[in-house]
Formats: structure tokens, sequence, C-alpha cells
């Protein structure tokens, strides 16, 4: 109890101060995740909103194989892109490994499969609702996915959302592929590990909690910018 | 431009889940004309519609079109409107690039909301117009393509009687203006009020098809005078 009341007011504290530390940790977590969000949405938007259209033997295989990589093990993709960016790897070439790139790469993989099966469900529902109208415009199958991610956009800036906070709060894949190094590749997440292996508990709980509020507050954000939006396109 | 008309369809028939929904029907399309298809909740109207704009594919018999690429000059109303989540005017905008318009497209778009007298509204969010707005946008959205025929699925089952009269109004315009109509309606009055040609379907079979006047005059089949009286089939 002692320890939780001291790094409360250590956290307090530490944001209060903008901890230059503190800030500079942060928006490197910031960075690497929202790079990894941008990345696996470019990419998994789309790959959703075909799977939701596509008819073809293997379908359901291929979203039963989806939505369960939305549970896959942080460790596992780090040591998978590990392997891929190492200087012996295929992509060793590029010398990504311990650098910001390498942690949005991981993390990007890691939320892939979040966000294209949250996409191909609510594109699929979607779907439902607009198919005969847009097949009777005589609309291509891409234009049908085009206009449906931009018709279901307040919906997928959940998925979205949710990709983003599984990114931010995950240790292995970053701690494996970025090294923890401070300064360069030390984010939240991997900063909490090392401080509470050192023993310092309330350090590490008050960046556990600048976490949560960080979390907290986008989601916030994003809820009401989603609530308005709603309101105001029906 | 070549006429798509006459449509012939010879023992058009539908099965679906071991049901005849549609059985032998045979009918001819002529152009200039505003055929109503009436008949009793279930007697498969919807499913014709949807066979003869293309959205559905018959299990059996012919539908033969005067022209290849019949139905890029086909469109359709439904029963329940369905909008993008974007204004009105961008909304019929959608259905004008889809179609591949070239030029004045967005003029066009006006020119359709003002002859439904939605023009005031273009740029309001199309999914918070009421239930009457939306099937005028829908028939705005129709007129833009300039269709040689278009198909309405009971424009007006969810519409108050004001509401109701706009369409109608709206329909006969388009007709006027070259369009040839089928819609569906269970509405005797509807029939009356619009219909030159009636197709009367009763359990998947086409009944009678025949002159407005004739039909309402002396229909030629028991199950039809009993409709026209009002009693209730099966
Ligand atoms: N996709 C479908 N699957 C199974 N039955 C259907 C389907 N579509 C329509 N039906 C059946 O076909 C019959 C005719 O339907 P419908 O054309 O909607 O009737 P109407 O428009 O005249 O009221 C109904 O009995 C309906 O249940
Ligand atoms: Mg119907």
């Amino acid at each position: 109890m002692q320890d939780i009341l001291q790094s409360l007011g250590l956290a307090f504290n530490l944001m209060w101060r903008l901890d230059p530390n503190l800030v500079a940790i942060a928006t490197l977590s910031l960075k690497v995740s929202g790079g990894a969000v941008l990345l696996a949405a470019v990419l998994a938007l789309p790959f959703g909103a075909w799977l939701a259209l596509a008819r073809f033997p293997g379908r359901d295989a291929v979203i039963a194989v989806l939505n369960g990589m939305m549970g896959l093990p942080p460790v596992v993709v780090g040591l998978l892109v590990y392997l891929l960016l190492s200087r012996a790897g295929p992509l060793g070439p590029l010398g990504l490994l311990f650098t910001p790139a390498a942690m949005s790469i991981a993390q990007a993989i890691l939320i892939f499969p979040i966000i294209a099966a949250l996409a191909r469900q609510v594109i699929e529902d979607a779907w439902d609702e607009y198919r005969e109208q847009l097949l009777s415009l005589n609309a291509t199958r891409w234009q049908c996915a085009e206009a449906l991610l931009w018709d279901m956009r307040f919906s997928l800036s959940t998925s979205v959302l949710a990709g983003f906070g599984r990114a931010v709060a995950e240790v292995g894949a970053v701690m494996i592929v970025g090294g923890n190094i401070d300064g360069v590749t030390r984010v939240m997440t991997t900063a909490i590990a090392l401080e509470t292996s050192k023993g310092d508990l309330p350090l590490a709980l008050a960046l556990g909690l600048v976490l949560i509020f960080l979390v907290v507050c986008i989601n916030f954000a994003a809820q009401a910018v989603k609530s308005y939006a709603r309101r105001r396109h029906g | 431009m070549t006429s798509i008309l006459p449509l012939s369809v010879r023992d058009l028939g539908f099965t679906i889940a071991g049901h005849e929904v549609i059985q032998g029907v045979s009918l001819d399309l002529a152009a200039g004309s505003r055929t109503v298809v009436l008949g009793p909740n279930g007697a498969g109207k919807s499913v014709l519609l949807r066979l003869l704009h293309g959205l559905l594919q018959p299990t059996g018999g012919t539908l033969r079109w005067a022209a290849a690429d019949a139905r890029r000059h086909q469109a359709m109303v439904f029963q329940r409107p369905v909008m993008l989540r974007r204004s009105a005017l961008a909304n019929i905008r959608f259905a004008l690039d889809v179609a591949g318009a070239k030029g004045e497209t967005d003029a066009r778009a006006r020119l359709a909301l003002d002859r439904v007298g939605l023009g005031p509204l273009a740029e309001r969010p199309a999914r918070v117009l009421s239930g009457g707005e939306q099937q005028r946008l829908a028939l705005a959205r129709a007129w833009a393509l300039q269709p040689q025929v278009l198909f309405l699925d009971e424009p007006t089952a969810s519409l108050d009687p004001a509401a109701t009269r706009a369409v109608e109004d709206v329909i006969v315009a388009m007709h006027q203006a070259g369009a040839t109509i089928v819609m569906t309606t269970h509405d005797i009055g509807q029939a009356r009020r619009l219909a030159t040609d009636l197709l009367f379907l009763h359990q998947g079979r086409l009944i009678e098809a025949t002159p407005a006047e004739a039909f309402f005059a002396q229909p030629r089949s028991a199950e039809a005078a009993a409709f026209i009286r009002g009693e209730l089939l099966w």
C-alpha cells in the first residue's frame, strides 16, 4: 500500500513537471506504436474489406486463422522479426535491428490480425445492408469495398484503436527487436520492465500509470469524435 | 442510344431451398409503360423484380433484353433506401461516378435533387433525412442515372400519405421524361393511380397481364377479383 501511494505521488509529480526523461520515453512509445498502427491499418483495412466481400474455397479457414492470430504472442512475433532483421537474416542489410523502425514493424505484425479481423466483421455486416444497392448501381467489387470502408469509418476507428492499445501495451516484441537501449529504443513498457527488475517499483508503477493515462485519454478523444460524427452523419 | 426494350421473359423460374418462389412466368415489357406488379404479401413480387433487374439469377427460363449491356440502362429503388454516410449530393455523385458519367456530374446531381424538391438539402448528411426524403433522394439518384427502365419495389410501403404523394409525383415525372416504370405494390389504390399495365402475381405465378383499365373493370381470374374486392388471399 505504501508503495502504491508513493508511486502515485511520484507519477503525478513526473507528469506535472513534464519530466524530460518521461516525456522522451512516452513520446517514443507513441511514435513507435503510432507508426505500427499506420502501417498495419494501411494493409489490414483493405485486406479485411477484401475478405468480407470475397467468396472462395477455404475462406472460412482463412477467417478462422486470422481470428486466431489476434492473440499472437508478442515474444514470438519479436523473435521472428529479430530473425528477419538480424545481420544474418534476409532483411539484415537494411540495418533496422535495434531501431524504432524495427519496433514499429514488429508491433504492426502483431496488430495486423486484430485490425483485419475486426474490419472484416464490420464490413461484412455492412455488406448485408448495402449489397443490393451497390450492385444495382453496377459498382465493381473494389468500388464496393472502397465505399464500405469510407462509410464504416467511425466503426473502423474502434478496430484501429484496439490495435493501438495492444501495440502500445505490449513489451515482448519491442524488447527483443528494440533492445531497450536508453534514449534510443526505450519505450514505456520496456522501461517498466527494467525498473521493476532493478527494484525501483515506484518509478515502474509511475510509468505504468502514465501509460494507462495516455491510453485512456486517446480512447476518450476518439470516443468524443465518434459520437459527434455519429450524431452528424447518422 | 439503342433501346434495351422490349424485354422478353419466357417461363422464368426461381427456386430456393426447395421452395418455388417464382414459377413459369412469361411476359413482354414494352417501352413507355408504367407496369405495376400487384399481388398479396409473399406472392413473389420482390423476387420477380430482382430477377428482372439481375440481382438474382433465375433457376429456370430465359430473360432477354433487346440490347446488350442492358444493366447500365436500368436503375432500382428499394423499399428501404440505402444511403451512404455522406451528403445527399455526394450520394448522387457516387452513383454517377460508379456509372462512369463524364463531365458535369455536379450539375447533373444538383438538377436531380431539384427535381425531387431536395435542392435545399443537398449538403445534408443523407442518413439523417426523414424516410420520405430518403426515398425521394433514392429517386433522384435513379433519375440522375437517366435509366431507360426504372424498377421500384414498394417504394412507398413505409411512408405517410404526404410522402407517398410526393414519391408518386416523382415517379410520374420520371415516366414523362422517358423512363419505363416497373413497380411493385400491394396497395390497390396506388396501382389504380399509377398503372398503365398490370401484372397480377399470386403464389409465384403470373395470373394476369393486362392493361390496367381492363384489369380493374373486369379481372379475369377469381384471385384478382377477390384481391380487388379487398379479400385476404393466401
Ligand atoms: N432468399 C430467400 N430465401 C428463401 N425464401 C425466400 C427468399 N426470398 C424470398 N423468399 C420467399 O419467397 C416468397 C416471395 O417473397 P417476396 O418476393 O419477397 O414476396 P412479396 O414481395 O410479393 O411480398 C416468400 O414466401 C419468401 O419467404
Ligand atoms: Mg416485397
